[in-house]
């Protein structure tokens, strides 16, 4: 698949020639601002550039932190204190830190959902998507990390229950739980290698999201209509596209300006409303808190995790013809790491050949649920494991699965798409009129 | 020149292999260590064996003592408890092992788990078989035979009886007993 045809970068004055007959850095930096963008993007593409702004975000307010934060079991829970009451701006700072985290996994859900509905997984966007769910593990392990530095009772027991999952598979888990945690139990080994490895990660996903652009840089964008940008040449494609740079660069750092109000409102006068007040005792080998719940962007694998106890038939059922390999727990776990597996794999279970979701009467009620059903697993996740609650937990985790791998399928197969417009000009034009040249200047609504 | 070509080509040939092979052996021998680092080391592994005094329990309380980084429970158990674990039907158990690694291999009669033959003292290690947390004493609602309750864990609500024996929710074993003797009449060694 060829690029989008448009203008590339020609070296004008002398120092630009000079450079560029050196190093093509001018002209990729150029090629990669003016990429030609589907016109009709909405409002939903503007989560790309959030998250790139979390990321930098959370490298610069993580490397401020680490110059006065001590990675040891009997110093880190102080070294924090020491940041939040002695640091200059230190409170800020951590308080960024930790926000930090909440706005990167609320964007990086609304970018998933996005591509979910909209079919941005489809080909030939496969490689773009799998980057994007390589980096979205990476986050989760980073943030998983950076949740234990503090050394507060969430972090020590979110750790234990955490690393416990690799101790569930049979044979070689218990091996892999030591050589994880350094010692039969999370301690000071462990501390310091989560903190090495929370600070190497972030710039691996920095790596990631150059991979990430690249690949959609190289298929072009994908649209509301999930209608390809016409090619043939210059003239047609830019009757379909804008440049990137201004106009999606302003839309998206408008956006960015808004998000941002709502950030630091939350940030300044609820820091810690998203947190868990346990993670301000020190961590204690020998009392549980009374309920571990993981951060809230955790909590709908969190559900699935324990949404399958051994008194579910499928779990007995997989209990008998494992021979007891696969007991509950371990069958837990595989539910919560299959869970993300097959939205990985969506590109290969999506039957349907139309993409946006705009234009499939069935999948929209499907995918309306499953967003519902997200929500109900978040919400769920956070609850006690008694009474109704592991049931709802059941029924979610349930749809998650059937959604992938039973309802994408044949819906592609059942379903009668509606029609598609001829080309994304036809589509803007019939949400905005004409294009400015022929058209009132206002947009007709 | 044709002689010198095959020639060239043999040599070549060899180099290519010789190369690959040392590479991959000098790949392997550098990634182990950057792995085997990883493991416990040695002050870790240090097995430590601790002394407990028991001298100042007192009946139907437990102590929790910290042994090579996890709590340990020991319990001096009432006649009421001692009696509840032994009236249960071992059938009725979920995990009928012992777990007991003084005891390798037995069933999980309250007999084989106590530390004297009398049941009165459960020692036992105060980390649930699920994911890892500390089980809570006198909580939960599971009740064995004579209606006491043993250990509830708050994380994920698995529930053990006065025993230590896994009887609700999703654990899948009972407590393991850890190494563990008296030293003299007020004293347990552990490990």
């Amino acid at each position: 698949m060829a690029g989008i045809p448009h203008d590339h970068y020609e070296p004008k004055t002398g120092a630009e020639k000079w450079v560029n007959s050196r190093l093509g850095i001018i002209g990729l930096i150029y090629d990669t601002m003016m990429i030609p963008t589907p016109k009709n993007l909405n409002w939903m593409w503007i989560w790309g550039i959030i998250l790139a702004f979390c990321l930098g975000l959370q490298i610069v307010t993580g490397i401020i932190l680490v110059m006065h934060y001590t990675p040891h079991v009997d110093l880190a829970f102080a070294s924090i204190e020491h940041i939040m009451r002695n640091v200059n701006g230190g409170h800020f700072l951590r308080y960024l830190h930790m926000n930090g985290a909440s706005l990167f996994f609320l964007a990086v859900y609304l970018h998933i959902f996005r591509g979910l509905y909209y079919g941005s997984y489809k080909a030939p966007r496969e490689i773009t998507w799998i980057i994007g769910m390589l980096i979205y593990l990476l986050m989760m392990g980073t943030a998983f990390m950076g949740y234990v530095l503090p050394w507060g009772q969430m972090s020590f027991w979110g750790a234990t229950v955490i690393t416990g999952l690799f101790g569930a598979i049979p044979v070689i888990g218990e091996p892999i739980q030591t050589w994880l945690l350094g010692g039969p139990a999370v301690d000071n080994a462990t501390l310091n290698r989560f903190f090495s490895l929370h600070y190497l990660l972030p710039f691996i996903i920095a790596g990631l999201t150059i991979v990430h652009i690249w690949a959609f840089h190289t298929t072009g964008n994908n649209n509301p209509t999930g209608v390809d940008v016409r090619r043939e040449n210059k003239e047609v494609a830019k009757k379909d596209t804008l440049p990137f740079w201004p106009y999606f660069v302003i839309k998206d750092f408008f956006a960015l300006a808004l998000i941002l109000v709502v950030f630091f409102a939350v940030t300044a006068w609820m820091p810690n409303y998203l947190g868990h007040p346990d993670n301000y005792i020190e961590a204690n080998p020998l009392v549980t808190p009374a309920h571990i719940v993981p951060e809230w962007y955790f909590l709908p694998f969190y559900a699935i995790l324990r949404a399958f106890t051994a008194d579910v038939w499928i779990v007995m059922f997989a209990d008998w013809i494992t021979f007891g390999i696969v007991d509950a727990k371990f069958f837990g776990v595989i539910a919560m790491f299959g869970a993300i597996i097959v939205l990985a794999l969506v590109p290969w279970l999506d039957t349907s050949r139309v993409r946006s979701g705009r234009f499939r009467p069935m999948f929209r009620w499907w995918f309306a649920i499953f967003v519902v059903n997200f929500v109900v697993l978040t919400w769920v996740g956070a609850m006690p494991a008694e009474g109704i609650y592991p049931y709802i937990a059941l029924a979610g985790a349930t749809y998650w699965f059937a959604y992938f791998l039973v309802i994408l399928p044949l819906l592609g197969i059942i379903e009668k798409p509606e029609e598609l417009p001829e080309t994304i000009e036809a589509d803007f034009n019939a949400h905005y009129g004409k294009s400015k040249d022929d058209a009132a200047a206002t947009p007709a609504e | 020149m044709s002689h010198a070509e095959d020639h060239d080509g043999t040599r070549r040939d060899f180099l290519y292999y010789a190369t690959a092979g040392a590479g991959a052996v000098a790949t392997g021998a550098a990634v182990w260590p950057l792995i085997n680092q990883m493991n416990p080391s040695a002050d870790v592994q240090a097995l430590s064996s601790i002394l407990v005094d028991i001298s100042s329990i007192e009946v139907g309380t437990q102590i929790t003592v910290k042994w090579r980084g996890k709590p340990v429970f020991v319990r001096r158990r009432s006649t009421e408890e001692i009696e509840d674990a032994r009236s249960v039907d071992l059938s009725a158990l979920s995990d009928t092992m012992s777990r007991n690694v003084n005891k390798e291999g037995t069933d999980a009669s309250d007999q084989n788990r106590s530390l004297d033959e009398a049941g009165e003292w459960l020692v036992m290690m105060g980390v649930c078989t699920h994911l890892g947390c500390v089980p809570l004493n006198d909580a939960g609602d599971y009740v064995g035979p004579t209606g006491i309750g043993g250990w509830f864990c708050p994380c994920h609500g698995s529930h053990y009886d006065t025993s230590g024996r896994i009887r609700k929710g999703p654990a899948p074993e009972n407590l393991p007993v850890p190494t563990a003797a008296f030293f003299d009449e007020t004293t347990i060694q552990l490990g």
